[in-house]
């Protein structure tokens, strides 16, 4: 248990230190060891036998979300060095905002952590709440017009889901409590999945309907996502990155726990009907959307409802193939999407636009920043030989053998979304490279700040998985699969 | 329980439900702020009622936090606010009286039938408390949709707050509702007073969130 406790502590440190720490250099350097630590100490939970305790529970099924937490935090925390250094030298932020902004990443690194391991109904709540929070703040680090807008949108949609969701969360104590009696252990995964059985099964429905509506929220489900493209294209990009890649998973972890209660019980209503409705109208929507933006950063936003849809749709379907293909493409979303937005957040500082229609010929201008935006966007798409494929392949397919009629519009929503996804990485990364806007420097002469290591990191690791996954890995994966129902 | 007990709950938790009613009709600023205070008031009497009747001390934690922030504190800064602003004789579109009777009647007709059949084997004050608070969610849920004030729309925030703290209280036994409330009043006193109000004010000079949504991104 202790390792646990490192790992959210770590962070949880971090916060307190960097908002100490003057000097955005020294924050920077310091975010990225605190992020290194929290990664760490993560990798050894899998040496661990799986524990729970009063405060926090490690099972197969969290344990892989913690570890990509922490590595997507870590590479995040890579990018964002170099990313800030440029905001500084053209004066969009200064020390202040930084040391603030720096404070607030670890603060919602220990969010992230604690609501992932947490064994604790409210706890997890108090810390999907403390997310909310972090992420409204740094979606208004700019202070411009749109941020605020975004921000305020942000808060307002959200907060309404935190309160829908706590009032799920006490629906489903007021369920457990006359079996289990009054106390804690009526709050507590471990000892509510041992009981659930007995728990009356109407009041179990109606809580995780608030619980579903309340964290979709937060996971972007359609008609739900209205916060979403807001806030991923108005704050700034490291947060657009940490946004599509750690907090959309963490709160589909919340829905898929309680889906795990309703599945235990039996008698409850059946979750998935609801989920893979959800799921289809996020995909469809977003899908049509997508060829409307302008907007490279609102543009993969929506590109993010998309496939949290078809993950949404994949646990819905459940059963041991789709639940396998909906864990993998969790990781393989998470991975891709952030890369995606460690390119862009690159390109839009090259070009010093966010706007679609005049950024292009990143391959020319930049070749190791194109081809890896090119990469990204043909990992997402869902074309081989990139993990993505892997798993939208084994959820169609799945799909198929079992309900061919859920299949179709699912099929139609993927290849509506790569239609779009392909017409616009065309303008992007190929034709000519203009000029820097609002002024004449030709954008090729730009020089790319901070590194583009982790873009190719994230990318290697989806190219690994989509061409081979360990064996081990894969018994793994069955096995959440299995528990998840 | 005593029937004095069972009574002077369940009369508390009408209070905050006709506070809610109260709210969705307030077109004026101030005397919204006040209808939300004497909500804040009848939650604190419930709270300290629920910890007395059922001795359960931390309760009055509960109580003690919301007669402070949300019954003095937060009022106190949004009258300030409100104030220095300059908006105190702004009239809102809020509904009318009739509309929201029977808004507000088919909402907690609602959540009455929703509520009642699935808690068969609860206690009656149990099923009446959760069929209130749910009211009082809904209802502020219908404010926050019908307003576009800033500050209205934090009000209506609020009163969604409240109803969940009347849903946990009343649940027995229920552990981290101090904490809960906690999390939740640091969120909307940091959203309040931290960044919205007085970085609206500096880029807009209003509070109209109507006349910020044009902003977009996208806007051409």
């Amino acid at each position: 248990m202790s390792v646990v406790a490192v790992i959210v502590a770590t962070p949880l440190i971090g916060a307190a230190v960097l908002a100490l720490v003057p000097g955005h250099r020294l924050g920077a350097r310091l975010n990225i060891g605190f992020s290194a630590v929290t990664l760490l100490a993560s990798l050894v939970l899998f040496g661990l036998e799986p524990s729970s305790g009063a405060l926090f529970v490690v099972d197969a099924f969290n344990i892989y979300l913690i570890a990509l937490t922490a590595f997507v935090g870590l590479t995040t925390s890579v990018f964002s060095a170099g990313y800030i250094a440029h905001e500084i030298a053209v004066g969009k932020l200064d020390e202040r905002k930084l040391r603030f902004y720096h404070a607030m990443y670890q603060a919602f690194m220990f969010t992230m952590l604690l609501a992932l391991s947490a064994n604790n109904l409210g706890v997890m709540w108090v810390a999907v709440e403390g997310a909310t929070l972090t992420t409204v703040l740094m979606v208004s680090l700019y202070r411009t017009a749109a941020s605020i807008e975004a921000a305020w949108k942000y808060f307002i949609l959200c907060g309404v889901g935190i309160a829908l969701a706590l009032f799920g969360t006490i629906l489903m104590y007021m369920a457990a409590q006359p079996v289990m009696g009054p106390g804690m252990a009526a709050m507590t995964w471990t000892e509510l999945m041992g009981h659930v059985a007995k728990i009356s099964p109407a009041i179990l429905n109606l809580a995780f309907v608030f619980l579903l509506i309340g964290y979709g929220t937060k996971v972007g489900l359609a008609p739900l996502h209205a916060w979403l493209p807001d806030a991923h294209a108005e704050g700034p990009t490291p947060i657009s990155a940490v946004l599509s890649g750690l907090l959309l998973n963490v709160a589909l972890y919340a829905v898929l726990r309680f889906k795990m209660l309703l599945a235990a019980n039996g008698q409850a209503i059946a979750p998935g009907p609801l989920m893979i409705a959800m799921g289809l109208a996020s995909l469809l929507l977003a899908g049509l959307m997508l060829y409307r933006r302008r907007d490279v950063k609102r543009f993969f936003a929506y590109s993010s409802i998309e496939h949290m849809g078809i993950i949404t749709f994949a646990f819905g379907m459940g059963g041991p193939l789709a639940n396998f293909a909906g864990l993998l493409h969790m990781a393989m979303h998470s991975l891709t999407k952030s890369a995606i937005f460690y390119a862009v957040g690159h390109a839009v500082q090259v070009t010093g636009t966010q706007r679609i229609e005049r950024i292009s010929g990143l391959t020319v201008s930049h070749p190791a920043l194109g081809w890896g935006l090119l990469a990204g966007v043909v990992a997402i798409a869902g074309l081989p030989p990139f993990g993505v494929f892997m798993s939208e392949f084994l959820l169609v397919t799945s799909t198929f053998a079992r309900q061919p009629l859920l299949a179709l519009p699912l099929v139609v929503g993927i290849l509506v979304a790569f239609g779009a996804l392909v017409l616009r990485v065309q303008q992007l990364c190929f034709g000519a490279p203009g000029m820097v806007e609002g002024s004449g420097v030709p954008v090729a002469e730009v020089p790319l700040q901070g590194t583009l290591v982790p873009l190719y990191a994230h990318l290697a690791l989806v190219l690994v998985a989509g061409v081979w996954l360990p064996g081990p890995l894969v018994a793994w994966f069955q096995a959440v699969a299995a528990l998840l129902g | 329980m005593s029937d004095l007990g069972y009574d002077a709950a369940h009369m508390l938790g009408a209070v905050v439900l006709l506070m809610s009613f109260a709210l969705l009709y307030q077109r004026r600023l101030f005397s919204l702020l006040n209808v939300f205070t004497l909500q804040a008031l009848a939650l604190t009497a419930t709270a300290a009622w629920q910890a007395y009747s059922h001795g359960e001390p931390h309760l009055y934690i509960t109580a003690l936090l919301t007669l402070v922030l949300k019954a003095i504190l937060i009022p106190v800064a949004l009258h300030r606010i409100i104030v220095k602003m300059k908006i105190h004789r702004t009239i809102e579109p809020a509904l009318g009286i009739g509309l929201t009777m029977v808004a507000g009647v088919s909402l907690v007709t609602l959540s009455i039938l929703l509520v009642l059949p699935v808690t068969a084997d609860a206690t009656a004050l149990t099923r009446e408390n959760l069929a209130l608070s749910l009211s009082v969610v809904l209802l502020g849920l219908l404010m926050m949709i019908s307003r576009r004030n800033a500050v209205s729309q934090v009000v209506g925030f609020m009163s969604i707050e409240n109803g969940l703290i009347l849903a946990a209280v009343g649940a027995a036994g229920m552990p981290l509702v101090v904490e809960m409330s906690v999390a939740f009043s640091v969120m909307v006193a940091f959203i309040i007073f931290g960044i919205f109000l007085f970085h609206i004010r500096e880029r807009f000079d209003t509070l109209d969130m109507q006349k910020i949504e044009s902003f977009r991104g996208e806007s051409d």
